[in-house]
């Protein structure tokens, strides 16, 4: 470890910090030898690792409050985790710091069907809500590709989408209130049961701040009515233009998909191999194009869409034909990323938006940079909303193609932004993406969201050195170790 | 449509603020300044006036996003949108026509869609923000989805105008429904709470259901098939012009808006039983929106409403220099009025707008 200069954070003693957080949570929820925090070194972008001072596993509220009291107190850094699905190291443990599992908090606390809605703790994945709540007949709507594993808090510290999200939302849109440890651990209720709360939006600032304004310890979710019928049309197409025009005709027909996802010809052939969901393997692109809703309005809607593909130019057209048949179309494009995983040793996912009209572009010129470094890449998109997923395949054994990787991937994010885009849909900042920053803010609005940091973590104890990066108060960052820095 | 110039007069706005700022003058900031007297508390402070900033920036239905200067009023704003079969899901009101983009974001106020539309706040992707230090800033995009950086667009609805003074907001706009139909039902309140709940937890294309004097009105809107299908398996009267209570409600014409007893609003848990001490005089947003007027004191209302799990707020009349929104705890409105400093460290953006302490 480091010597920090004089005046910023204390040295932490290992054992004697043990010993509080003992006092705290308990010896069995303290972990602190290397190969019991092994599995907590990383998310699941694993190029970036590190390991705590310690793995703290709180099993309540008043834990994580008495845990946060003593790090505030002791100015130790802390990482808050869920399921550790995240793709940007924003839960890599600060190797001076504490990692604050949250895992332990997995308790369903009650479910509202009168109120359309869910009270849980962060640990619960994202599916188990939905799961408890079908019974009522309703449902939770974000739905990332990794909910079977990720946590609720998770997605509400990364502001999580999913397929649905043009026509549901994020998952900002989706909550009613929350229950939240400050750094200083002191106790915030936000929100209400209500739709609208007064004051400034806590909520809208809470969510998707990557665990660096406060840890979640209940959240309120809004339940939906489970759509009586769906349905799912498969187009294949001669060129990725064709698909993104169609995608603009759907829109502007007034049709609202709930999920309009495009993949290119690789992404394609590696689920169709993985899964043989039934996808032309001939096409260029395909775009998966689903509607819900009523039984009147999901046939009138499916007619309509058949109509405006054919139009568009499709080369194949096909609606699924039954339930079972519409699950597996959506498996081939759920195990994508899996499916692409073994086209390659390793692949790197990136979380670009465009807006959709200029889809064809980037991934033209997307095209032109795989030639330039040398990779593979295989493009998935969330047409509806405009969120690029380029899968960089390359061999994290070799330095020289983890170099190059990083890279196209930088540059990838750069083209999102040129286009009027951003750097992130979905996936947030995290440790991976805090050199991108500056290339979608100014000086000004990064100094503004630091004050907004400053405003709920003066100390910055919380999740220090992700998110979003530190430039005035880089004096006390030199106390921390040098990859944690940055300019 | 009325004539509206476009012009852009952030040069002025933010010179205005930076002398303002350098002197510590308090600023009260309008657009049409429709809502004055209604959900804040009164400002002194020299008036800064945004409505001259209008225009439609950018507009791209293909992308459901358009860019608007703030001072824009809504109704030459969804007349752009009508244009093109769209509109705004959260149904603001235009209040007599003068109600901006700036100040409908800034109060964050959306109509009886605002269940199943969402609010403003819901629709906000991005905006450009002079904040308290004379800076220009850009937070979020023209995307859907942007979660880089702390989502300071959203943080501006219903902030009041206590942050900064918006001046370009780009918003998700929604295609208009195909058919809407709306449905009437005699009953009580107590029976038309029990019905909205009902209606809301089953998947019908609902996106409207208010009771008031005595009739519950549900608002079906959506594909024709849908709706057709659904009126029938409801039931209830359908009315001939469908739009009427939506509009009064929307527009704050109702009698109850302009009565002279003190009118709250109240943001409740939607399933909450009804209050017997403080009488409804109307029920909307499916039961999570609740007006009540009456004499009743700060405390009785706010407590009430914390009963029903949610807040407060003295919509329009009473006493509007003491609070007039239910409290916020210690510590949240510790970390409020930090987050105002952050923003507006001199304090000139309409101080005690939103709380006296702010």
């Amino acid at each position: 470890m480091s010597q920090p200069p004089p005046g910023t954070r204390p040295d932490i003693d290992r054992a004697a910090l043990a010993a509080r957080m003992t006092a705290c949570v308990g010896a069995h929820n303290v972990l602190s030898d290397r190969e019991s925090m092994r599995p907590y070194e990383c998310d699941a972008l694993t190029l970036y690792r590190d390991m705590p001072l310690l793995v703290v596993l709180p099993e309540n509220d008043q834990q994580v409050q008495a845990v946060m009291r003593c790090c505030s107190e002791l100015q130790v850094p802390v990482v808050a985790r869920g399921a550790g699905t995240g793709l940007t190291a924003g839960s890599m443990p600060h190797p001076e710091g504490i990692l604050l599992s949250l895992a332990k908090l997995d308790r369903i606390v009650r479910i509202s069907p009168q109120s359309c809605s869910a009270t849980v703790q962060p640990g619960v994945s994202n599916l188990a809500i939905s799961a408890a709540a079908s019974r009522y007949g309703l449902y939770y709507a974000p739905d990332p590709s990794s909910q079977i594993a990720c946590s609720i808090g998770g997605n509400v510290a990364s502001n999580s989408g999913g397929v649905h999200c043009l026509k549901y939302g994020l998952t900002v849109h989706n909550l009613l209130s929350m229950t939240v440890i400050t750094a200083q651990g002191e106790r915030l209720q936000l929100g209400s049961a209500g739709l609208d709360s007064p004051g400034l939006d806590m909520m809208a600032i809470m969510t998707g701040s990557e665990g660096l304004l406060g840890i979640v310890t209940e959240i309120t979710v809004k339940l939906l009515p489970q759509p009586p019928a769906a349905r799912v049309l498969l187009a294949g197409f001669d060129s990725i233009r064709a698909a993104g025009d169609a995608v603009g005709t759907i829109i502007a027909a007034g049709i609202i998909p709930a999920g309009l996802e495009m993949m290119d010809a690789l992404a394609v052939q590696a689920a169709e191999d993985f899964c043989q969901a039934g996808y032309p393997r001939a096409a260029q692109a395909i775009l998966l194009c689903e509607v819900d809703g009523t039984e009147q309005e999901v046939e009138q809607h499916t007619g309509r869409l058949h109509e405006l593909l054919q139009r568009a130019g499709a080369s194949s057209l096909h609606i699924a034909q039954s339930e079972e048949e519409r699950a597996l179309l959506w498996r081939g494009r759920k195990a994508t990323f899996p499916a692409v995983g073994r086209l390659a040793p390793d692949y790197y996912c990136m979380d670009g938006t465009i807006p959709r009209s200029a889809v064809s572009t980037v991934l033209e010129q997307i095209a032109g940079l795989s030639k330039h470094y040398g990779l593979r890449v295989a493009n998935v998109f969330h047409a509806g909303d405009g969120n690029l997923h380029p899968l960089i395949l390359f061999d994290a054994g070799d330095s020289e193609q983890v170099r190059k990787a990083e890279s196209f991937g930088a540059r990838i994010l750069e083209l999102c932004v040129a286009a009027g885009g951003c750097i992130t849909g979905e996936h947030g900042v995290g440790l991976e993406k805090l050199r991108q920053m500056p290339v979608q803010f100014s000086h000004e609005e990064l100094l503004q969201l630091e004050d907004i940091k400053a405003a709920f973590d003066p100390a910055l104890n919380l999740n220090p050195g992700k998110g979003v990066p530190i430039l005035k108060r880089c004096q006390e960052y030199r106390a921390l170790p040098g990859r944690h820095q940055h300019d | 449509m009325t004539e509206t110039p476009e012009q852009d007069i952030s040069p002025t706005l933010l010179q205005r603020i930076t002398e303002a700022a350098a002197r510590r003058e308090p600023l009260r900031i309008h657009g049409g300044d429709t809502k004055r007297d209604l959900l804040g508390r009164p400002v002194a402070g020299t008036a800064l006036d945004i409505s001259g900033h209008r225009g439609i920036v950018h507009y791209e239905p293909a992308e459901l996003v358009v860019s608007v200067r703030a001072g824009t009023t809504i109704d030459y704003l969804l007349s752009a949108l009508r244009e093109q079969g769209q509109t705004l899901a959260c149904e603001p009101p235009s209040l007599g026509g003068g109600a901006t983009v700036g100040g409908t974001l800034a109060c964050n106020l959306s109509g009886p869609a605002r269940p199943w539309g969402g609010a403003m706040r819901d629709a906000v992707l991005g905006l450009e923000m002079i904040n308290g230090k004379g800076q220009r800033l850009n937070f979020g995009g023209t995307v859907m989805k942007n979660v880089a950086g702390y989502d300071v667009s959203r943080l501006q609805a219903g902030a009041m105008g206590t942050l900064g003074v918006i001046t370009q907001i780009n918003l998700k706009v929604m295609p208009l429904p195909e058919c809407v139909q709306t449905l009437a039902f005699e009953c009580t309140a107590i029976d038309a709470l029990g019905m909205m709940r009902e209606r809301a937890r089953q998947a019908l294309p609902l996106n409207g259901a208010c009771w008031h004097a005595g009739v519950l009105q549900l608002r079906l809107a959506g594909a024709e098939t849908a709706v057709t299908h659904t009126a029938r398996q409801l039931g209830g009267q359908a009315l001939a012009e469908s739009d009427t209570l939506w509009r009064d409600l929307r527009e704050l014409r109702l009698p109850l808006f302009t009565q002279a007893t003190p009118l709250w609003r109240l943001s409740l848990d939607p399933a909450a039983p009804l209050d017997d001490a403080l009488t409804v005089s109307a029920i909307d947003w499916a039961g999570a929106q609740r007006w009540v007027a009456t004499e009743a004191d700060f405390d009785t209302v706010c407590a009430s409403a914390a009963a029903a799990a949610g807040h407060a707020c003295l919509f329009r009349g009473g006493e509007r220099h003491a609070e007039v929104r239910s409290p916020l705890h210690a510590p949240d409105a510790a970390i409020q009025q930090r987050l105002k400093l952050a923003f507006d460290p001199e304090r000139i953006f309409n101080p005690g707008r939103l709380y006296g302490w702010m």
